[in-house]
């Protein structure tokens, strides 16, 4: 990142208005903010395809888009390393692309195929890669926080400097696993970090009823761990904010609670037609595009024209295009799938 | 069956407890693999309500025997976490009635994540966990819940009766890649018996005869093969020789030692403490209905608890669930027959 250039963090304290510009912490070494933008460009083909290939039944079954919500999983993995851990949500495609998964194997999975991540056997809200450190996306709402607690926790009993990163909706965080969850790691000091994405709606619920304080980051007091707010439409944000979070539980600063506000552009899954929402609202945030943001940017900054964009877009749905054609060549998993893998290491009728 | 028990060492054997046992078996494992760790309520200075854990702390330190908030979902959610990414951890759960707390992460997370991954994770997660009735502590503490986890696939199920199999049978699940309930009455942790000095693990899917016969077949779990085994002498005393077969493991469940001594016998009594209804007796009942039902000289009889929530008073909760008497007087019905 060109010097003087250097991103600024645009985090706030809960509960405090958003700091200002210049009393922003620079970043003294960035991110490939190409690679990030190219990786949000990709998420977002992967899903806008997905709408289509459900709408066309060539996907069976549901899943629930990202569409818009790009920069918080391409800012919270960007500044997370390979060993470090992440846990995932049923609105997970984006966390395991930015995690770094195959997408040819996401895609394969999500038509229910045998070479797909799980064989078939997960589709779109089990989809993990272990090897990744990417633990797995979760059919519950807050399902994966128990998960990022333990992983936190293991990474502190094998003496590794791994952190995790649990991510979770704005619903996830008003079930009881998120509260015990948080505690424990708090109270154990772990290095994880729970990222909330608060993009407004449980399904149909939006969040300013379904809570009363206005952020989900004020919480972070009560459990005595560092809390921050952070535009989860600015991936450089929450790149940034990530980076503080993971360097303090690396040095045994404990947990850290990141809530990134954004908005889901579609529905809440891709077969369920929700009320309307306001059509000013979701125009403000559309307004508010992660990619076009880092876009702007980058070309403000003569590090990407209008060319450079378009090819990284072609690249993008090539790939995706690729992924289909890899996922509809695939073999259906054979019958006997259906009872391997419940027990490791046996068989039981 | 035997084989298990003819695989034990002879030597070394001394009198401890069920507890004793169990923390022998936390402390010898804990030595052999860092990976293993203990957590739960009370687990490290108190030792475990019932004394479980008793001395780990002093030797593990907190770092490996970690008292946690009264957060059982948590517990076991991390548990999870910390199995699929490299570590043995044992969770310890005060009653078996607060697993009802953590239900999801057994049963959507434990259980289901090798299978949802399609094989990709394992899950090395020990819950061990006290049941049943006994301590007039009423409804919320004193279920026995078994057949809740042996319905569910990707879940193991132990119930050991004594000593030496709650050493044996943890020491199994300590070491087996998969999520392993392992449920404890807790009239049981004072017992005594014979347990061997070693590091030994019972293979689960090995039923034990705790004691063989000829005219019936009791099948019974946990505490029950204790009242079992009253039964058996109080009918011997009257001619009847009954065979109490302790099938240790629910899942996975030993099918041919229960259908070889039904074969024998003719005539088969299951006996839990759980409620009948949706009991695990039901299982087991019409395994030999499918498999050995032309083997049978007389009903297939289960004993078992009252379909009632266990009160707080003591003749109440005595009488919701089976006695001695009720097993010999299966047993009686079924040979007079």
């Amino acid at each position: 990142m060109a010097k003087g250039k250097a991103r600024q963090a645009s985090a706030r304290q809960a509960g405090s208005p958003p700091a200002p510009a210049e009393a922003r912490t620079a970043q003294p070494d960035g991110p490939d903010r190409i690679a990030m933008l190219t990786m949000m460009v990709r998420i977002r083909a992967f899903e806008l395809k997905l709408a289509e290939l459900v709408r066309n039944l060539v996907i069976k079954g549901t899943m629930h888009p990202y569409v818009g919500q790009e920069a918080v999983a391409t800012g919270v993995c960007t500044a997370l390393r390979p060993v470090d851990y992440i846990a995932s949500t049923h609105r997970g495609h984006g966390h395991a692309l930015a995690k770094g998964a195959d997408m040819q194997r996401m895609m394969a999975e999500l038509l229910g195929k045998h070479t797909g991540y799980c064989k078939g056997k997960g589709g779109s809200m089990h989809i993990a890669d272990l090897d990744l450190g990417m633990l797995g996306c979760n059919g519950i709402v807050g399902g994966g926080m128990g998960i990022t607690a333990g992983a936190a926790l293991s990474a502190k009993l094998r003496g590794t400097d791994q952190v995790c990163a649990g991510f979770f909706g704005d619903g996830g965080a008003n079930a009881g696993i998120t509260h015990e969850s948080m505690n424990l790691a708090a109270a154990w000091r772990l290095p994880a970090i729970f990222v909330c994405e608060n993009n407004q709606y449980a399904l149909s619920m939006p969040h300013a009823k379904a809570v009363a304080m206005p952020d989900i980051a004020l919480r972070a007091q009560g459990y005595g761990m560092a809390g921050e707010v952070v535009d989860g439409n600015d991936a450089m944000a929450v790149w940034a904010a990530t980076r503080r979070a993971a360097e303090r539980a690396r040095a045994g600063g404990g947990p850290t609670l990141l809530e990134c506000k954004t908005y889901r552009w579609l529905q809440h899954s891709l077969r369920v037609k929700g009320p309307d929402r306001p059509a000013e609202e979701e125009a403000s945030w559309r307004a508010r595009c992660p990619i076009d943001r880092l876009r702007k940017e980058l070309a403000a900054d003569g590090r990407l024209d209008d060319a450079g964009f378009a090819a990284i877009e072609a690249a993008a749905a090539r790939e995706v295009e690729e992924s289909v054609a890899f996922a509809l060549a695939s073999p259906e998993p054979p019958l006997e799938e259906m009872e391997l893998d419940i027990y490791a290491g046996r068989f039981i009728e | 069956m035997s084989s298990a028990q003819a695989a034990r060492p002879a030597s070394g054997i001394r009198e401890i407890t069920y507890a004793e046992a169990i923390a022998e078996a936390l402390g010898t494992e804990m030595r052999l693999d860092p990976r293993v760790f203990v957590m739960g309520e009370d687990v490290g200075a108190f030792g475990g309500l019932f004394g479980g854990t008793k001395g780990l702390l002093a030797e593990f330190g907190p770092e490996r025997v970690r008292d946690t908030p009264i957060s059982e979902a948590a517990l076991i959610g991390a548990g999870v976490g910390a199995a699929i990414t490299g570590m043995r951890p044992m969770v310890e759960i005060q009653f078996v009635d607060f697993t009802a707390c953590a239900m999801d992460q057994i049963v959507n997370q434990a259980a289901k994540i090798r299978f949802m991954l399609g094989g990709k994770a394992q899950v090395p997660l020990v819950i061990r966990t006290p049941y049943g009735t006994g301590l007039k502590l009423a409804s919320q503490h004193s279920q026995s819940l078994e057949a809740w986890f042996a319905h569910v696939p990707g879940l193991l199920v132990a119930m050991p009766a004594t000593p030496a199999d709650a050493k044996g049978l943890l020491v199994t699940a300590l070491r087996d890649p998969n999520p392993v309930m392992v449920l404890e009455h807790k009239l049981l942790y004072p017992t005594r018996g014979p347990v061997p000095e070693e590091q030994y693990g019972i293979p689960f899917g090995q039923a034990d005869v705790k004691r063989p016969g000829s005219d019936a077949t009791i099948v019974a779990t946990g505490l029950m093969v204790s009242k079992s085994l009253a039964a058996a002498d109080r009918l011997a005393a009257e001619g009847v020789e009954a065979e109490v077969l302790d099938p240790r493991t629910l899942v996975p469940l030993d099918k041919a030692a229960i259908i070889e001594s039904v074969k024998k016998t003719g005539r088969l009594v299951v006996v839990h403490e759980a409620v009948k209804r949706g009991g695990f007796g039901g299982e087991i009942a019409s395994l030999i209905a499918e498999e050995a039902f032309d083997y049978l000289d007389a009903p297939i009889k289960r004993v078992a608890g009252r379909n009632v929530p266990i009160a707080f008073n003591e003749v109440l909760e005595k009488k919701a669930v089976p006695d001695v008497e009720d097993i010999v007087a299966a047993v009686k019905s079924l040979v007079r027959d």
